[in-house]
């Protein structure tokens, strides 16, 4: 038997290469408050190659953190990890389990939701606990129309968690907590092998606080430069609507909407965006929008706060260089 | 010769499908149903290691009887057999009670090398039933398969788009990929293909089919964990709506001032 308590609010907390995920510690601001809300304590798991930051996971709120340690969790593996985490779910018996869901997440989380046949909310944007007590995991459903309010009546209550929909949990250096070591299992062979590692690092939009995105209104794939110069003094990314994506212009990995990537930047440019429902599912949380487009009637004006009704070849040249005098003139 | 299984999920045409926001829901009249477009990528990397291996491909629904039309879609892109869940008692099913009854139809079709499922499902989006029907056969998976670089018939070796990186892997048969929109560009059906497959007789199996696999207690709304409380019409972010005309430089340098004013530049150069 490990140590530690059974029940509580649990979250997972992602590593990569031993560098903890920015989810996990959004986890654990949300997870404080419900484990608070409910009267309990809030655990995390860390399996890791590299335990050097586990002290941070408790400033940022967990009362404990179950820590195993190997070499092998340098790898994206989830058979392994699923094998890891079961053993101590089955033990420990979480009331809540919150993952983060990232591609990892969103992988892994089904194959323990399966195992231990209880339920899984996917994607979740709010987490609640409503007044009898009861837990409620809320969902975008049908490209974001509606929020579906979902409850479980297995335990543990799975939820996979959107990046950046919550806040980090704030530091606090004077929070305790426990660290519960646990020892690593190891793999059944055989199954999956993990050759190699593209030296590439993916693009991640979801990152980005500003994103310029262009659509139908661009005329040439090379004009993906006039976004980029227009990124660049906000040390922003480009990114890309459906049909520019569909017809090869640009990678899918800069596409925004609801087959692509979700974001919510600081701000968002839209180009040339007319601004069809599956592009407004993947942007429509931004915090603020800004929308250039020659068609007044452009649907993208109704979610802006700011719109210039005009052409994007003429428009985004002049803001380049204002914005280039803006934030060059600010860092000196 | 290798046994290649992609289950495949009909769904509204989300790009065409009316939202009604008065009764928050989807007006499912208002589209053609299809195939869900990520299967169609799943069903496309089966008949690509169907043409280089050899094989046979099964395609598996589970949905109503109006479903037949996406299973013979399916033969008209080259899977050799299909077959349709459907029954009153699957219905009402979650992620996990949806995955069980697809994993018990596998058992039943018996031994397989290989299952391809699209990463997601347009309508449902939550890409669980993959990993979980994976989880239920006790067979290993690999999720966000964005390219298949080796083929042969007791292994792949694929690009798995996790931890912001590619990671290369090799997966023993039997297991399960869930395939991205990058692997591959589905070929369209030929016509004639598309004329067969419209004729052609698809195998219903019920729960009566499956019964001495499962309990009932494990699928359809009983064996669904999760419930939906409640519906809300999302609410819309308050937006400023400031719209600005004329000139593109004075336009330019007006929404320059404006994000200045109200403190948005300052938010992203710290």
């Amino acid at each position: 038997m490990t140590e530690g308590e059974t029940g509580g609010v649990w979250t997972f907390s992602e590593q990569r290469n031993g560098k903890i995920h920015p989810v996990s510690y959004e986890l654990l601001g949300k997870g404080r408050e419900i484990a608070d809300e409910l009267g309990t304590d809030l655990s995390t798991v860390l399996l890791t190659p590299d335990g050097s930051e586990t002290e941070e996971l408790i400033h940022r709120g967990a009362d404990r953190v179950y820590l195993s340690e190997s070499p092998a969790f340098g790898e994206p593996d989830e058979d392994l990890f699923k094998k890891n985490l079961l053993s101590l779910l089955e033990e420990k018996e979480p009331e809540i389990f919150l993952i983060g869901a990232t591609n990892f997440g969103r992988s892994l989380a089904p194959r323990i939701a399966a195992a231990l046949k209880t339920g899984l909310t996917a994607d979740c944007t709010g987490l609640e606990i409503d007044d009898e007590g009861r837990f409620v995991q809320i969902r975008p459903a049908f490209t974001g129309n509606v929020l579906a309010h979902i409850h479980t009546s297995t335990r543990p209550q799975m939820s996979t968690v959107r990046y950046r929909e919550f806040e980090e949990a704030e530091r606090d250096p004077e929070n305790s907590g426990e660290i519960v070591r646990v020892p690593p299992e190891t793999k059944d062979g055989g199954r999956v092998d993990i050759l190699r590692v593209s030296e590439e690092e993916e693009i991640s939009l979801e990152d980005e606080e500003v994103i310029v995105s262009g659509g139908r209104g661009l005329k040439d794939p090379k004009d993906f430069e006039l976004l980029e110069g227009l990124a660049t003094p906000l040390e922003g990314e480009i990114g890309a609507s459906r049909p520019l994506v569909d017809d090869g212009w640009i990678d899918r990995g800069y596409q925004v909407g609801y087959s692509g990537r979700r974001v919510k930047p600081k701000i968002y440019i839209a180009c040339g965006i007319s601004g069809a429902s599956q592009h407004l599912a993947g942007m429509k949380d931004s915090e603020n929008i800004v929308a250039i487009n020659s068609d007044p009637s452009a649907p993208i004006f109704g979610v802006s706060d700011y719109g210039i009704v005009g052409d994007l070849y003429q428009v985004v040249p002049e803001l380049t260089e204002l914005l280039e005098e803006r934030c060059g003139s600010n860092e000196g | 010769m290798t046994e290649i299984i992609v289950p495949v999920k009909q769904v509204p045409d989300i790009e065409k499908v009316k939202f009604d926001r008065g009764e928050g829901r989807i007006d499912r009249s208002s589209a053609e149903s299809e195939p869900n477009p990520f299967d169609l990528n799943a069903l496309e990397e089966a008949v690509v290691l169907k043409e280089r291996v050899g094989g046979r491909i099964t395609a598996l629904s589970m949905g109503p009887p109006q479903a037949e039309s996406t299973l013979q879609k399916t033969l008209a892109r080259g899977a050799d057999r299909a077959i349709l869940l459907t029954d009153r008692s699957f219905a009402a099913a979650d992620t996990l009670a949806t995955s069980v009854t697809l994993a018990t139809a596998i058992k039943k079709i018996g031994d397989f090398d290989l299952i391809i499922c699209g990463e997601k499902t347009v309508d449902g989006d939550t890409g669980q039933i993959g990993p979980e029907i994976a989880q239920l056969l006790d067979i290993p998976h690999v999720a966000y398969v964005s390219e298949v670089l080796e083929r042969n018939d007791s292994s792949l070796e694929v690009s798995s788009d996790v931890w912001g990186k590619s990671y290369i892997k090799r997966l023993n048969f039997p297991g399960l990929i869930t395939v991205t929109k990058d692997v591959n560009e589905p070929r369209l059906p030929k016509l004639k293909d598309m004329l067969e497959a419209r004729e052609a007789e698809i195998e219903r199996w019920g729960f009566e089919d499956l019964s001495s696999l499962v309990e009932k207690d494990r699928i359809g709304y009983e064996g669904s964990p999760t419930s939906v409380d409640e519906i809300e019409v999302a609410p819309e972010a308050e937006r400023k709506g400031e719209i600005i005309r004329g000139d593109p430089s004075k336009a330019a340098a007006e929404l320059v001032e404006k994000l200045e004013k109200d403190g948005i530049l300052e938010e992203v150069k710290t």
